[in-house]
C-alpha cells in the first residue's frame, strides 16, 4: 500500500503570516479574533472576526496579478508558496502529469462579488471589469496554484461548506495512495469577511457577538475567520528518497453524509465518519491521543460532536484530548480544516496540543478533556481532524507522527 | 483634445504592457508591446471608462471586431470616432 506524507505546510490567517507564527500563537493560546474592519461594518450586528490585520496585497503581488487574484486566491497562493519552499518540491516535466492541486473553498471570490454587486446594484454602473469571472470562480485558487507550480495532473476545487478543506486534503490523499498521482498541493482558503459575507451569516443567527467559546457552557455561537493553509502531500518513498522533511503521515480518511437536515448536525453522521477514518487507517480507537474538533462554538455542534466522540471511543473518550482552535483563528469555513491541520501537525511533531481558549465553564453536554485555555506538552502518536459541514457532509482525517 | 485622446490611450496601453508611455508609439502593435488577450480586454475596459464610450470589441475574435486594433494609431482613431459619434 502506498503511503502518503506531508512534506510542506504554509498558511496565512488571523494568528500569523506563516506556519511558525501560527503554531507559536496556538501554543500560547493567543486569540486572533477582534473587531472587524471593512466597508459598512457599522451596518452589521456581528462585528467581530478572525481577520488578517494590515494585509497589503501590493506587498505580495503585482498589479496584473491582483487583477486576476481575489483575496481567497491570494491567501491560497501565499500558503502554497510557503509549503512548496519548505518541502523543496520541484515539479519538473516528468513529475508534472503526476502532480495536482485540490483546494477547498466555500464562497470563492467573495470580495470580487461583493465589490462588483455594489457597483452594478448600489452605484448603478453598467460597465464592469472584464476579469470578474476568472477572479470570482471557486476554482481560481486551485488553477493559479497549478499554473504557478506547473502541476498538470488532476486539479479541482471542493465546495462542501465547513468540510471543504478536509474533503480536499482527503481526496488528495486518496489520489496519491491509489497511485493516480505522486504529489498534490492540497488545502483550503476562504475570504468571507466582507459586508455581504457576514450579513448573510448574521441572518442564520448562529454567530456570536462577543467571542468563540467552544465546549464552554457560556458559548453562544461561532465567529468567522479568514485565510488559508496549503500542504504538500507526497508518496512516502519518494519523499524519503529526495530527503524531504516529513511533518506527519496521513493514514486514513472517511466521508459520510447525514442525509437528514441542511443545517442541524447529526451524531450518527459524525460518528460514522470518525469510525470510518479509524478503519481506513487501521487505527485502534485507543491509539488516538488528540482530536482536532470541528468545535464551532454553537450549542448544537459542540454537543453533537462530543456525543459522537463518546459513542465511538467509549471509555477512551475520557483519556484523549480534544480541542477547538477555532477559538483562536475563528471559523474559516471552507479553509478551516486546513488551518486546523496545523494544530494536528504541531501535536504529532512537536508534542504540543493546542488549547481551546475562551473556556469559562464546563458543560455537562461536552464532558471531555477539551484542553481548556492552556496548551499541553505531551507525546501524541495518532490524531484525528474532524469537519462536519452544513448540509450534513462530514470528513475526518486520521494522521500519525512521522 | 486630439492629442489628449492619444496620450490617454497610450497611457492605458502602456500600463497593460508594463512599459513607460514614452516607450509606446502610434506605430506600435499590441504584439510588439507584449499585450496579451487579457491585457487587451483590460485596456478596452479602461479606455471605455476613461472616455465613457462603448467599444465594439469581441474577445472571441479580436482581429475581426469593428474596433481596429492593428496598431496604436488605429486604436486612437477608432476611439476618436467613437467619442465624436457620442457627441453627435
Amino acid at each position: 500500500m502506498r503511503r502518503v506524507v506531508i512534506t510542506g505546510a504554509g498558511t496565512i490567517n488571523a494568528l500569523g503570516r506563516s506556519v511558525p507564527e501560527t503554531m507559536a500563537a496556538m501554543a500560547e493560546g493567543r486569540c486572533g479574533i477582534g473587531p472587524l474592519e471593512f466597508r459598512d461594518v457599522e451596518r452589521l450586528s456581528i462585528r467581530i472576526g478572525g481577520q488578517i490585520r494590515d494585509y497589503d496585497e501590493n506587498a505580495h503581488f503585482n498589479r496584473q496579478e491582483i487583477a486576476l487574484y481575489d483575496r481567497f486566491t491570494q491567501y491560497a497562493l501565499l500558503s502554497a508558496r510557503e509549503a512548496v519552499a519548505q518541502s523543496g518540491l520541484v515539479i519538473d516535466d516528468a513529475l508534472a502529469p503526476r502532480a495536482g492541486v485540490i483546494i477547498g473553498t466555500s464562497g470563492g471570490g467573495l470580495h470580487t462579488q461583493d465589490e462588483n454587486y455594489r457597483l452594478v446594484y448600489e452605484e448603478g454602473k453598467n460597465r464592469v471589469h472584464p476579469l470578474i469571472v476568472p477572479r470570482l470562480m471557486n476554482n481560481a485558487a486551485a488553477s493559479h496554484i497549478s499554473m504557478t507550480y506547473g502541476a498538470k495532473g488532476p486539479s479541482y476545487c471542493v465546495a462542501t461548506a465547513c468540510s471543504s478543506s478536509n474533503h480536499a486534503i482527503g481526496q488528495a490523499f486518496h489520489l496519491i495512495r491509489s497511485g493516480a498521482t505522486e504529489v498534490m498541493l492540497a488545502g483550503g482558503s476562504e475570504a468571507m469577511l466582507v459586508f455581504g459575507g457576514i450579513k448573510a451569516w448574521e441572518g442564520l443567527r448562529v454567530m456570536s457577538k462577543d467571542g468563540c467559546r467552544p465546549f464552554s457552557r457560556t458559548r453562544n455561537g461561532m465567529v468567522q475567520g479568514e485565510g488559508a493553509a496549503v500542504f504538500v502531500l507526497e508518496e512516502r518513498e519518494r519523499a524519503i528518497a529526495r530527503g524531504a522533511p516529513i511533518l506527519a503521515e496521513i493514514v486514513g480518511f472517511a466521508m459520510t453524509s447525514d442525509a437528514s437536515d441542511i443545517v442541524m448536525p447529526s451524531q450518527d453522521g459524525a460518528a460514522r465518519a470518525i469510525t470510518g477514518a479509524l478503519a481506513d487507517a487501521g487505527m485502534a480507537p485507543e491509539e488516538v491521543g488528540y482530536i482536532n474538533a470541528h468545535g464551532t462554538g454553537t450549542t448544537a455542534n459542540d454537543r453533537t460532536e462530543c456525543a459522537a466522540v463518546r459513542q465511538v471511543f467509549g471509555r477512551h473518550a475520557d483519556r484523549l484530548m480534544i480541542s477547538s482552535t477555532k477559538s483562536m483563528h475563528g471559523h474559516l469555513i471552507g479553509g478551516t480544516g486546513a488551518v486546523e491541520l496545523l494544530a494536528v501537525i504541531m501535536a504529532l511533531r512537536d508534542g504540543i496540543v493546542a488549547p481551546t481558549i475562551g473556556f469559562e465553564e464546563p458543560d455537562p453536554d461536552c464532558d471531555l478533556d477539551v484542553v481548556p485555555n492552556v496548551a499541553r506538552r505531551t507525546e501524541v502518536r495518532a490524531a484525528l481532524s474532524n469537519a462536519f459541514a452544513f448540509g450534513g457532509l462530514n470528513a475526518v482525517l486520521a494522521l500519525r507522527a512521522a | 483634445m486630439t492629442d489628449e485622446v492619444a496620450r490617454k490611450v497610450i497611457e492605458i496601453i502602456a500600463e497593460q504592457a508594463v512599459l513607460e508611455p514614452d516607450q509606446v508609439t502610434l506605430d506600435s502593435t499590441l504584439e510588439d508591446l507584449g499585450v496579451d488577450s487579457l491585457g487587451l480586454v483590460e485596456a478596452v475596459f479602461a479606455i471605455e471608462e476613461a472616455f465613457d464610450i462603448s467599444i465594439p470589441f469581441n474577445a472571441n475574435d479580436p482581429a475581426s471586431s469593428e474596433f481596429d486594433i492593428s496598431n496604436v494609431r488605429a486604436m486612437v482613431e477608432a476611439v476618436k470616432s467613437l467619442i465624436a459619434a457620442k457627441g453627435a
